[in-house]
């Protein structure tokens, strides 16, 4: 693509107002594009200089809070994450991510999502429930034991890979890629306990079954959390586990702090819970 | 039963399709490289050969264990991709009790055929 | 707040093909359900068909001459092709669904590898051994037909 300064792209937008349209339609708008301009920024220009009703989400701009994933160029893309110039089309197609509802314009109903990542329990699990909400020491884990589950911990819950999973197009009951990796990280960290409660929901169709490696999620997971990964060692877990095979990990002990242990001089005190 | 269980069963079933099928395969599309269980030459679907093959307990067996692991696996894909694009319930029930009585019915006359097969009289 | 009526926009079966991406495994993803169905639609009618093999001989031969169009031959050949390639994919893909070289979790660094690049030795070994398999049907066919 032409990278001079008077280099110009047409953004197609999917547009659609419930409320003034009886489909969704696609609208051109002619860009004029600097070097390094992202298309989250082309999405600003419209919005500030033609159509200010244009909507999407946006919060960082970084590439980390997730909230512009959109169907840029027929592929679901943080908008922050994606220049112009590295698609290489004089035409970009902007669309709201498939396989949600679409609220308004390019702005995805991520509700299903999550409902169904909370039905996973994303949480630590631990069967001291008293040391869980009221902790008196730290638990403790090994840099190898993190190693296990830490590439899984970088989810920004964006809902790329959502929305380029295959199965997640068709099947309503299929958690999809997001929830089942965020289960798995779970279940494989030291420091819970929470197999046994998420096993029943994991052996039913909400569990990783209809997954059949298409991939598609990893290749678009704009941080590399690599779900398709997690999914099928996921499934081998829970295989392992129906067949009585399955390992029970020792799990994180606590680490309290020597009753011994003096302040060194001239280290404050922390400041006093406010919560 | 549990979409876990099935799952494991569909990918156990697999194993064993691939052992007898291959087998099934080698014997009758590779006859002339390979030339396995052909004991009267010529074509594999030639009467005296299927004859032999049938009149084996061997194959009795392996025909009957290879049919029923097919058809669990091939009707449990089905189902898998007719589920997959969420029909309502009562279609998903429909499917489900269609495709089990199928497979049960195909598995009845497959092992009632090899049974039978067994029991040819011996060529003259 | 939100008051709007929200809109589908699942992309249903036409996801399954692409819906306009096109990776490697995707492609085969599809293709190990086509041939599936193509071999299990073979399957429930040749059931029916060997079944007549209990009727003797001359209703065998009889049989056996209906199917002996080049029509059948090529599909045979075909369901054999497709055979080839659904259990040399399935062979990959218990090993991938039960953990084994899809690679171990590491910390991401851009640019990610992912299990993608991780298997994709495998599923070129796997097409690889797929086409031999038909290539050597294809020979046996060609011989048995000279």
């Amino acid at each position: 693509m032409n990278n001079t300064a008077d280099a110009e792209v047409v953004f197609r937008i999917r547009r659609f107002d419930s409320e003034k349209d009886p489909k969704p339609h696609y609208e051109d708008y002619r860009l004029k594009v600097l070097p390094g301009m992202t298309v989250l920024d082309g999405l600003w220009k419209i919005k500030e200089t033609v159509s200010p009703s244009l909507s999407w989400r946006v919060s960082c701009r970084m590439g980390i809070c997730g909230s512009c994933a959109m169907m840029i160029n027929g592929l679901p893309r943080l908008a922050c994450n994606t220049q112009i110039a590295e698609l290489g089309t004089k035409v970009v197609t902007v669309a709201p991510l498939v396989n949600f509802d679409t609220i308004r314009d390019l702005v995805p109903d991520l509700s299903s999502m999550f409902e169904t990542h909370v039905r996973l329990k994303p949480f630590l699990i631990r069967k001291d429930e008293h040391e869980s909400e009221h902790p008196t020491a730290e638990y403790k884990q090994t840099s190898e034991e993190m190693e296990n589950y830490l590439q899984f911990s970088y989810c920004i819950k964006c809902g790329c890979c959502m929305a380029a999973c295959p199965t997640s197009a068709s099947d309503r009951q299929y958690s999809g890629p997001m929830p089942l990796a965020q289960a798995h990280r779970y279940n494989v960290d030291t420091r819970d306990e929470g197999f046994d409660a998420r096993r029943n929901e994991l052996s039913g169709e909400a569990g990783p079954w209809r997954c059949h490696f298409g991939s598609e999620c990893s290749r678009v997971c704009p941080k590399g959390v690599d779900p398709a990964k997690a999914i099928q060692w996921m499934k081998r877990s829970l295989v392992l586990d129906y067949l009585h095979l399955r390992k029970r990990p020792q799990a994180a002990g606590l680490a309290p702090v020597p009753k011994d242990a003096k302040r060194r001089e001239g280290v404050p005190e922390a400041p006093k819970p406010t919560v | 039963m549990r979409d876990r269980t099935l799952w494991t069963w569909h990918i156990a079933a697999g194993v064993v399709i691939l052992v007898f099928l291959g087998l099934h395969m080698a014997i009758m599309h590779m006859s002339n490289l390979l030339g396995l269980f052909n004991p009267a030459g010529g074509r594999p679907v030639e009467w005296a050969n299927v004859l032999a093959r049938s009149q084996s307990v061997f194959f009795m067996v392996t025909y009957i264990v290879l049919l029923g692991a097919a058809l669990f696996h091939g009707f449990y894909g089905l189902r898998n991709i007719l589920v997959e694009l969420s029909p309502p319930p009562w279609l998903k029930t429909t499917v489900n009790a269609v495709l089990l009585i199928g497979g049960l019915g195909l598995f009845a006359l497959g092992t009632w055929a090899a049974i039978a097969a067994n029991h040819l009289p011996h060529a003259a | 707040m939100l008051t709007q009526k929200h809109r589908s926009n699942h992309l249903g079966i036409w996801g399954w093909l692409g819906g306009g991406r096109w990776g490697f495994e995707r492609y085969l993803y599809i293709l190990h359900r086509v041939t599936g169905l193509g071999v299990l639609a073979y399957f429930v009618l040749h059931i029916g068909v060997t079944s007549m093999r209990t009727l003797g001989p001359s209703v065998w031969a009889r049989t056996m001459a209906q199917v002996e169009a080049p029509i059948f031959v090529l599909g045979e050949y075909l369901v054999f092709v497709a055979f080839g390639f659904h259990a040399v994919n399935g062979i990959r893909l218990v090993l991938l669904e039960l953990g084994i070289s899809v690679g171990k979790p590491f910390e991401p660094v851009y640019p990610y590898r992912t299990s993608v690049h991780h298997q994709r030795p495998l599923a070129i070994a796997a097409m690889l051994l797929a086409v031999v398999v038909a290539a050597l049907g294809g020979v046996n066919l060609l011989s048995l037909h000279q």
